[in-house]
């Protein structure tokens, strides 16, 4: 090996001996994974509309359908193993959220049904509805001062 | 058709959150907060439901769409009930989601066990 290199050749040389950044493939995957999902979702949401419900009773309905079958798949092992697959595809999802208030209830319940199940079960839902309420109050308090 | 745009509206949507993960290292919980919050302000300037009238699905069901339920909840509760929308529209217009993921986090709990790793 000559010694003479300079660092940029040095860096050349790694990045060329390095594998490819897996980003695109990561991404690849998040979007079929993902792009799945809000289809299954449009499927369950047109299906209400065919029973006759209203715009939004569909889109909560779509929300509550998607919440269940992710938190069976938690139950049953399996979403983790999507996790492991999809990254943010099955995290990004309403279908992520379950899974996060899912999983750790599973996890926790050997410390009991209070301090353990019942407080662990909000360890990341219970920020997500601090700040998603938050910023909710936030956006009222403008509205209703502009209105 | 509809189809199509709710899986490439949501595939995008998710994109986003997998480069936010492998560029910045933030962890899903930080992820899950950044888009409810993220949603809930596009929700409350009107921008976000112009992509759920355009993809459906593909907005409503990735994170952002429950910030812009939030959002939209209050909105309408302050249109209905006044100031006290303020504090009652957000949670209510999202009951559905939270009470079906903690209601069913419950019951699995219940049922299963922790998996061996």
């Amino acid at each position: 090996m000559p010694k003479d290199i300079t660092k940029k050749q040095y860096s050349n040389m790694v990045k060329k001996a390095s594998p490819d950044s897996p980003i695109i493939t990561n991404c690849l995957k998040a979007f079929f994974v993902g792009g799945i999902i809000c289809t299954i979702g449009q499927l369950i949401t047109n299906c209400c509309r065919i029973f006759g419900l209203s715009i939004e009773q569909s889109g909560n309905f779509t929300s509550i359908i998607l919440v269940i079958a992710a938190s069976v798949l938690t139950g049953l092992g399996l979403y983790s193993k999507l996790g492991k697959f999809a990254g943010a595809g099955s995290i990004v999802p309403i279908t992520g959220f379950s899974n996060s208030v899912t999983a750790p209830a599973i996890e926790f319940k050997k410390e009991g049904f209070i301090l353990g199940l019942g407080a662990k079960i909000f360890i990341v839902a219970g920020p997500v509805i601090l700040y998603g309420v938050l910023t909710s109050i936030a956006v009222g308090i403008v509205y209703y001062i502009l209105s | 058709m509809d189809y199509l745009k709710a899986f490439v509206v949501g595939g995008i949507i998710c994109v986003i959150g997998q480069i936010l993960i492998d560029k910045t290292k933030l962890t899903s919980a930080r992820i899950l907060v950044l888009f409810v919050v993220c949603g809930c302000v596009l929700g409350g300037l009107g921008w976000y439901q112009k992509l759920v009238e355009f993809a459906g699905a593909g907005a409503s069901v990735p994170l952002f769409g429950f910030g812009n339920t939030l959002a939209r909840g209050v909105m309408s509760e302050i249109d209905e009930a006044g100031a006290m929308g303020i504090f009652t529209g957000g949670l209510k217009a999202a009951a559905g989601g939270i009470t079906a993921a903690i209601v069913s986090a419950f019951v699995m709990a219940c049922i299963f066990d922790p998996k061996e790793k």
